[in-house]
């Protein structure tokens, strides 16, 4: 499984590409691995404001469903339409046209708090 | 740990991943993933692993009266080597199980019944013959018996490639007992299925049935078959429409709620349940029926998400939904008041608190062309 080590992650397997001000986020190659086939995805709404941990998509496999959790606190500024007709763009390629929402940084803290690659790939092995 | 099947280990050498299955590790998928499965089942071939599933053996002159005091369906019309799906009902109308009645050779019947419910459709049966039957024997064969199933276009044309046998002789719904597969003598061999396509059930002794698995995936390699699990196995039953107990049946539900009127015979002689299911046929049909439905808005309905009408009132509850593979929108069966039950009768399904609208289509999804 792939953890680009520019990311950072979430234990709940998001990950986060913090760039000035904003940050683009999606779901783990192990995440999509586990899911398998992603057949939908429920995109936020941009302009909403969410609190790290929160709930705030959904990803469909077609098994499972599963939530889609903020990585940091702030304002969703832009979501990913091409999902819309696209899901297996999660599978194919998480960490780049697979990517699900982008956050307006609020607290930078938030942001130095989570995983760096070494740290969530030893997560990833110690079982999810 | 679960109970394993005799091809556990082929599953691990294909990196199938494994997950808890009414007790048995089974794999849920292969690295192809359920998508590309459920494609080659409808394009090409599948093998899959149903060696989980439950056999019993009866024995004896009424061993065939036995099962059509058991099942719903009309056992008595069958003649050798046929076979018969049919609900199994309790007294007070509910499903015991769905399952496959084999008619063997005389005095010897075959109920195959899902692997989730084999312990209790044991005891089940085992009270029913005590009580009605004390004269047929019947024993719980399934740790003897392997069970594969080969489902798709293709099934046939690489059996074929693996036995001497002229599996064209095979009709649906029949079997042919002890031909040879892949040099090892079959139990038995029916085209019979759980996937809405050709194909055919394969059982073999235990000791036989990594040879075979690995020789049916090696001659269908030049057909593109893959190995399946039972995420494709439920994508593929429920575009077909076919139940899955514990979702479209239960006890708490008639078959013909259900939508199988067809497998019950009121007219034949008697059964368990028949008092239940006359007075529910006499007091005007069922009160709840299973229905399809298509959502017409975004969103895709899972099993236990309410099913709403027009005014958001909650009637219902959908049993099973899912993104059809093969249809490309996302459908789903549920129960409903029989007033909601015409084909385009406009509801809704209750998306993680959303209403998303959808409308009553008509059964199945999906059916293979030329059948």
């Amino acid at each position: 499984m792939k953890t680009p080590s520019e990311l950072r992650y979430t234990e709940d397997h998001e990950w986060l590409r913090p760039e000035g001000k904003s940050g683009r986020m999606g779901i783990t190659d192990f995440a999509q691995d586990q899911l398998g086939d992603v057949v939908f995805v429920e995109l936020p709404e941009v302009g909403r404001q969410v609190r790290q941990g929160e709930a705030f998509g959904v990803v469909e496999s077609v098994k499972s469903v599963s939530d889609v959790f903020a990585p940091i606190s702030g304002k969703v500024v832009a979501v990913n339409q091409e999902l819309v007709d696209k899901p297996e763009l999660v599978n194919q390629d998480p960490y780049g046209q697979g990517w699900i929402a982008e956050l307006e940084i609020a607290n930078d803290g938030e942001v130095q708090a989570l995983l760096d690659a070494g740290a969530y790939g030893k997560h990833q092995e110690g079982g999810h | 740990m679960g109970k394993r099947t005799p091809l556990y280990e082929e599953h691990l050498g294909l990196e199938g991943r494994m997950v808890d299955f009414g007790g048995w590790d089974m794999p849920v998928q292969y690295p192809a993933g359920i998508l590309a499965e459920h494609e080659a089942v409808r394009q090409r071939a599948g093998l899959f692993d149903v060696s989980h599933m439950g056999e019993i053996d009866l024995h004896g002159e009424r061993a065939l009266a036995f099962a059509d005091e058991l099942v719903t369906n009309d056992c008595t019309q069958l003649v050798e080597n046929q076979v018969l799906y049919s609900p199994m009902c309790y007294e007070h109308g509910g499903v015991v199980d769905d399952l496959l009645v084999y008619r063997l050779e005389p005095g010897h019947v075959l109920l195959v019944v899902n692997a989730a419910n084999t312990e209790k459709d044991v005891a089940w049966v085992m009270g029913q013959r005590a009580k009605l039957f004390p004269d047929v024997q019947a024993e719980d064969i399934s740790a003897a018996t392997a069970e594969m199933a080969l489902q798709g276009p293709k099934a046939q044309e690489i059996l074929q490639k693996l036995t001497p046998y002229d599996l064209g002789k095979i009709g649906f719904f029949y079997v042919a007992p002890g031909i040879e597969v892949a040099g090892r003598k079959a139990l038995w061999v029916s085209r019979t299925g759980y996937t809405g396509e050709d194909g055919f059930e394969i059982y073999v002794r235990p000791e036989d049935a990594r040879h075979v698995w690995q020789e049916i995936l090696k001659a269908g390699a030049p057909y593109g078959i893959l190995p399946c699990g039972l995420g494709a196995r439920d994508s593929l039953r429920f575009e077909a429409c076919l139940p899955l107990y514990g979702q479209e049946l239960d006890q708490e539900h008639t078959p013909v709620q259900s939508g199988l009127k067809y497998w019950v015979r009121l007219e034949k002689g008697h059964f368990t349940g028949i008092e239940a299911l006359r007075r529910e046929q006499e007091e005007g049909g069922p009160k709840r029926r299973l229905v399809g439905l298509r959502l017409t808005e975004r969103g895709i309905a899972r099993h236990g998400y309410p099913i709403l009408n027009p005014a958001g009132e909650e009637i219902g509850v959908v049993t099973s939904g899912m993104q059809s593979p093969t249809l490309g929108e996302a459908i789903a069966l549920g129960f409903v008041p029989a007033a909601y039950a015409q084909v385009g009768t406009p509801v809704a399904v209750s998306v993680r608190g959303k209403a998303v609208a959808a409308e009553v289509v008509k059964k199945p999804f999906y059916r293979r062309s030329g059948k």
